[in-house]
């Protein structure tokens, strides 16, 4: 990977953009104190493909990619909440 | 020795003994069987031997010992930490890196060569004094020094760094040293085998066995073998482990690479890291100027290299060594880091009975080879962590008590 494509600015050279981790949902407000700490701490490290924050530094777009981590290929990126488009 | 190399070159057959045996089939059970044949794997089998009478054991490799992140780092042994509790584990390890080459009969080119961390601004000179009053409190013997001292030890250095980061001061710390890091490996391959150890290259761990909550065994391409007691020392590959025995843990990959120069007359006694520009340098016995830089930005588990990384650690270089100009890079590779959120590594047990982790070495775990192999043995041994990890420990995030080491490990490694 070597470009990345902005969903709103198009395919633009990777150094324009910034890694934000996995995308993760959090578990609910009630959930016990070790899922809490397994949540802020713990992360799916096995490779596979995973959907990431990415960030469009120039345009300041935050957006998800869909990326093999093994290979290092993206399947695709969107915007959060347009999951269905493309 | 000359008469040595003569009867090798006139003998038909290899006369010289093997480093250590080539066994290809496991035995069906081993007492205690270690996955990943690095320098920490293979220290853990040879202080299992050595201190604890346990010799029925066998290290699994996939590959080839001392393939994965030992034969790939950057060679730097150092204790100038942050935490109290990393600076005397990593002591305790330069410690026993110094009698070695002695211990294991092998020359492992131990190199003392004093250690600079650069500083380029006042947030950084502070970090230098408070890792420096940690370092003295323990009795590690590091200092910050002023512009002076650093241009007299390394008069080559451009101190204004082209005028981009000028140099306030640095962090000095005497006991920095570099290593023969393969030698590391097969020195413990050899003590290990020499004790009984059994050494399995090409074998590779495809799955662990755990019923009732306990360890039975694992699957490898060479067969089961029933064992209560696996230790993962597997680096890059930790998640992976991981995963076959649904333990979640912290750690994430990045790649980390490096390069070298063609090698150049001896000109650099000292090891030398800037945290601002991403670089750090020392000269190997070769010649060679080995080079590093910082973290790649993303999760990729692969040893892919890039030419972004040594395009920007070589203006880097040049704005600390403008004559370097002409020099060519060699060679550059890449390993797999097993990065925790502290900085810190992760040793010790696990909720799984039987399963022992070593790991969380990202980009500083070669300096603890030795301390890391003793302190894991006599936790498999004893089933029980000595003081000396005890911040390391996997439910230390549980805890919330993490080992804030990341001020002494992110660029330096
Ligand atoms: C570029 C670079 C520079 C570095 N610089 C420094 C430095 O200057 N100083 C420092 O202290 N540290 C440094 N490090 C970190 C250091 O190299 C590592 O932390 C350390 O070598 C880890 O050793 P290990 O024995 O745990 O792992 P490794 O040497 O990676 O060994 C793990 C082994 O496990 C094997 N394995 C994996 N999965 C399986 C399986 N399923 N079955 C069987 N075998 C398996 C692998 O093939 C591998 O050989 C650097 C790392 C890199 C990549």
């Amino acid at each position: 990977m070597k470009l990345l494509t902005c969903p709103v600015n198009g395919t633009r050279p990777l150094s324009e953009f910034v890694f934000g981790g996995e995308y993760r949902v959090a578990p609910p407000a009630d959930c016990t104190d070790a899922e809490w700490a397994a949540y802020v701490h713990n992360r799916s490290g096995a490779p596979g493909i995973k959907n990431e924050w990415w960030y469009h530094a120039p345009s300041g777009t935050w957006f998800i990619a869909e990326r093999n981590t093994l290979t290092d290929k993206v399947m695709r990126t969107y915007l959060k909440g347009q999951e269905g488009s493309k | 020795m000359p008469l040595r190399l003569l009867k090798y070159a006139l003998s038909k057959d290899y006369p010289g003994t093997r480093f250590f045996k080539a066994h290809e089939t496991p035995k069906k059970s081993y007492d205690v069987v270690i996955i990943g044949g690095g320098g920490h794997g293979l220290a853990a089998a040879y202080y299992l031997a050595k201190e604890h009478g346990i010799t029925n054991v066998a290290v699994l490799e996939k590959g080839y010992i001392g393939g994965g992140n030992t034969g790939r780092n950057t060679t730097i042994v150092r204790s100038n930490y942050l935490t109290p509790e990393g600076v005397k584990f990593y002591d305790a390890s330069v410690k026993i890196y110094e009698g070695l080459s002695e211990e294991l009969d092998l020359n492992l080119f131990y190199s003392t060569r004093g250690h600079f961390t650069l500083a380029h601004t006042e947030s950084a000179m502070r970090t230098m004094r408070w890792r420096a009053e940690v370092n003295k409190h323990v009795g590690v013997e590091s200092y910050v020094v002023g512009p002076d001292e650093i241009s007299k030890a390394c008069p080559q250095l451009d101190m204004s760094c082209s005028g981009q980061a000028p140099i306030l001061g640095a962090l000095y710390h005497a006991p920095g040293s570099v290593a023969r890091h393969d030698g590391v490996a097969w020195g413990y391959a050899r003590g290990a085998d020499q004790l009984g150890v059994e050494i399995f290259q090409n074998t590779e761990v495809l799955g662990i066995d755990v019923k009732a909550g306990k360890v039975v065994g694992v699957n490898t391409n060479k067969g089961y073998i029933a064992t209560s007691k696996v230790l993962s020392a597997v680096a890059g590959f930790t998640p992976r482990i991981c995963e076959m025995v649904d333990l979640d843990t912290p750690i994430v990959i990045h790649p980390l690479q490096a390069c070298v120069t063609e090698p150049m007359k001896p000109w650099l006694d000292t090891i030398l890291v800037s945290g601002s520009l991403h670089v750090y340098v020392s000269q190997s016995s070769r010649g060679e100027l080995v080079m590093g830089s910082s973290l790649d930005p993303y999760e990729v588990h692969s040893t892919r290299s890039t030419l972004d990384f040594v395009e920007g650690l070589t203006s880097h270089m040049l704005d600390m060594f403008p004559f370097l100009s002409n020099i060519k890079v060699v060679r550059q590779w890449a390993g797999m880091a097993d990065m925790t959120p502290d900085f810190a590594p992760i040793m010790g047990k696990t909720p799984i009975e039987g399963f022992y982790l070593d790991a969380g070495w990202g980009t500083w775990g070669f300096k603890a080879t030795p301390i890391s192999g003793k302190t894991m043995a006599e936790t498999i041994a004893r089933d029980h962590a000595p003081d000396l990890i005890h911040s390391f420990r996997l439910s230390r995030f549980e805890d919330y008590e993490l080992t804030g080491e990341k001020g002494a490990a992110s660029v330096g490694h």
